[in-house]
């Protein structure tokens, strides 16, 4: 059967499988729609979150950006994991006691104000909305690839199944379509990288294969194997480099840490389990389930890597027989020239590819002894490495196939996540929070449908027409939520004197700090010529990239509240025994409004 | 600025001791290990990798996933010990 038809077939099961569940987990009542009625397990949950967590960019991107940056490359696997210990102590299980719907809910409550409600769901559709773009892109992307349809057929495809099941099951069928989507993620990622590890290493296990000894019997470890090709052709050494110095990675580590355990959507997983013992068990079992992924991604970068570099520089550097000829390259180089992804120029006409680093003085000194004129490899886009190395690793078919069916699962089950966020922030936070306080479940279930509909037009139109900021939504998605929901939500538990004046001052300082950073790098609102220092080393404070600034806007966020609350009146007695009452897990009911 | 509130209060101060524990190690393992002291701890090999390496990439991780279950189960202990438990 050719590779075309089984992807269908396989991505057409899972897309089936997704809309059964959804038929057979309905919502019922807002309870349902918005926490699926308190009463999840917790390792159900965990499963979910974890699918909820990894997106488009985990499941496609992170491998590449391993294989590319090597130890640099650490903060996003430190960044995006040390976030659920915080998580797990610091916020869930007193979310959890609190036993509201939303995270602009309990900020209302907390602080007393419509206001800091407000600007809690200003912050929450902000960080959502730049999020889920990445996803509609990840889903259009993923079936342009792989289905070859073009990318807006694609997204539409894709928005229909979200919409089927996220405003007809809300959290409930989101809960549950996760668990499977997480099902089919987790089983395209680790079995061709089963696969690579056996081969390289002899290893089946991609954690341990990545710490091996080569099977190619010169008894080096694959590590210093790696060091040892990568360096030869002038790149960093790959156990060593890093992206922008060591200040940069661990204030940007620090950054993911918070930002993950300040994004709503992944919050409010945690109001879906029956109790507060359950939420700390929860977040454990969800970072089990994304460990799973996050140390099969360091090997499968490392691997590939070498990999590509194996397969270019086939004997010995500068020898004339030494490189892949173009006439001889493989299928898969072929397959991905044609999508543009690949690019190769013969610059110095020999029919050869050379693959090095020609920014390396040293190395393009000697480069040109060889009679190399240039880095032949004009583009290796990095998102390549997850979706070509079952082809690069010669795997069946059927392998491509799961991994089409893995990278569409990933971006679906993020993109619905986050939809249900913003959506109930519209209908539970705005609506029946503020401006509609007097409206009947019933009605608020349908507005909840309405805005998640609402929801998905508008992301799809963004997919459709990413704005010129997409390259940025990282650093707002995750600056915003570190620099101003999660210094809140800390505080709101930690400081019983904390007071509304002191919240809101904090949030607005917390992330108008981190915007003007990200801003005077980027462009104001991304637009180029807007900036006014540009975006390089030398410009940046203390040597740290915009995209990297969330904990300097947390940190700010957090002084300037406890300074405000100190200058100003106590929180009443009512909003002091609140907090007593979520510090303690007894008489936790479900979640209700 | 906090009330003592008899035995509350030594509930929550048995919970932010436990949160200290926990968070010293979460430091210490990933800003600590695998960042500051990286090209220190990476002339010391674990297999085929080495030290600081293996802790930015690997042992960090497990370590974290070990730190939420320790955490879930002394504080299911505390909860019992200060009466303050579910059901």
């Amino acid at each position: 059967m050719d590779l075309k038809t089984l992807t269908y077939i396989v991505v057409g099961a899972t897309f089936a499988l997704y809309l059964g569940i959804a038929f057979w987990a309905r919502a019922g009542s807002t309870g349902e729609f918005y926490v699926a009625g308190g009463g999840i397990h917790p390792i159900a949950n965990g499963m979910a979150t974890g699918a909820d967590w990894m997106s488009a960019a985990s499941f496609i991107s992170m491998a590449g950006l391993i294989a590319y940056n090597g130890y640099g490359a650490s903060l996003f696997l430190m960044g995006w994991t040390g976030g659920y210990v915080l998580l797990a102590m610091l916020l869930a299980p007193y979310l959890r006691k609190f036993g509201k719907f939303t995270v602009p809910e309990f900020i209302g409550d907390r602080f007393y104000s419509n206001t800091a409600r407000i600007v809690a769901v200003v912050c929450l559709i902000l960080a959502s909305i730049t999020y889920v773009i990445g996803q509609m892109k990840g889903v259009g992307v993923a079936f342009s690839r792989f289905l070859e349809v073009d990318y807006d057929t694609g997204l539409y495809i894709g928005m229909a199944l979200v919409f089927f099941y996220a405003t007809l099951g809300g959290m409930k069928g989101i809960t549950y379509t996760q668990i499977a989507q997480y099902v089919v993620l987790i089983f395209a990622y680790t079995i061709p990288a089963m696969f690579i590890s056996m081969n390289l290493t002899g290893n089946p296990l991609p954690q341990l294969g990545l710490g091996s000894t080569m099977a190619d019997g010169s008894g080096m470890t694959l590590l210093a194997k790696l060091n040892l090709v990568v360096t030869e052709l002038g790149f960093k050494e790959y156990t060593t480099q890093t992206i922008a110095g060591r200040l940069d990675m661990f204030v940007y580590t620090l950054s993911l840490m918070i930002g993950t355990a300040g994004l709503p959507h992944v919050i409010v997983r945690f109001f879906t389990v029956p109790k507060v013992s359950d939420a700390r068990s929860s977040a454990g079992w969800a970072l089990v389930f994304i460990a799973i992924l996050y140390t099969t991604a360091p090997a499968v970068g490392a691997m590939a890597r070498l990999n590509l570099h194996a397969t270019i520089q086939t004997g010995e550097i500068g020898s004339p027989e030494g490189n892949l000829s173009y006439e001889e390259r493989p299928q898969w180089f072929k397959n991905w020239e044609k999508t543009g992804l690949l690019q190769f120029e013969d610059k110095n006409g020999d029919g050869r590819i050379q693959y090095y680093n020609d920014k390396n003085p040293e190395m393009a000194a000697k480069a040109e002894g060889f009679g190399w004129k240039g880095n032949e490899m004009v583009k290796v886009d990095r998102d390549i490495i997850v979706l070509a190395n079952p082809e690069i690793a010669k795997l069946p078919h059927w392998v491509i196939a799961l991994v089409a069916a893995g990278g569409l699962a990933a971006a679906l089950s993020t993109a619905a996540g986050l939809l249900l966020a913003i959506s109930s922030a519209i209908s539970h936070d705005l609506l029946k929070g503020v401006f509609m306080k007097g409206i009947s479940e019933k009605s608020e279930l349908r507005a909840g449908r309405i805005s998640m509909a609402g929801a998905i037009v508008v992301a799809g139109y963004l997919g459709l027409n990413p704005p010129g900021f997409a390259a940025g939504t990282v650093a707002i998605a995750f600056g915003l939520a570190g620099a101003s929901i999660f210094p809140a939500l800390m505080l709101g538990i930690f400081y019983k004197r904390m007071n509304k004046e002191g919240a809101i001052a904090g949030m607005i300082a917390g992330i108008s700090v981190t915007m003007l950073y990200v801003f005077q790098h980027k462009g104001i609102l991304f637009i180029k010529g807007t900036e006014f220092l540009g975006d390089l080393g030398p410009n940046w404070f203390l040597g740290i990239q915009p995209n990297a600034f969330g904990a300097i806007g947390a940190i700010v966020n957090f002084a300037v509240a406890i300074m405000v609350a100190k200058m100003t009146v106590e929180p009443p007695q009512h909003i002091q025994d609140l907090v007593e009452s979520i510090r303690t897990p007894r008489g936790a009911g479900g979640a209700t409004h | 600025m906090e009330k003592p509130q008899g035995s509350g209060d030594a509930y929550w101060r048995a919970t932010l001791g436990l949160l200290t524990t926990v968070l010293i190690i979460w430091f210490v393992v990933s800003f600590g290990f695998g960042i500051i002291l990286q090209p220190m701890l990476d002339s010391i090999m674990l297999g085929g990798y080495p030290l600081g390496f293996w802790f930015a990439q690997q042992g960090s991780i497990y370590i974290f996933v070990a730190l939420i279950f320790y955490y879930a189960h002394r504080m299911g202990q505390i909860d019992r010990e200060h009466d303050v438990h579910e059901d």
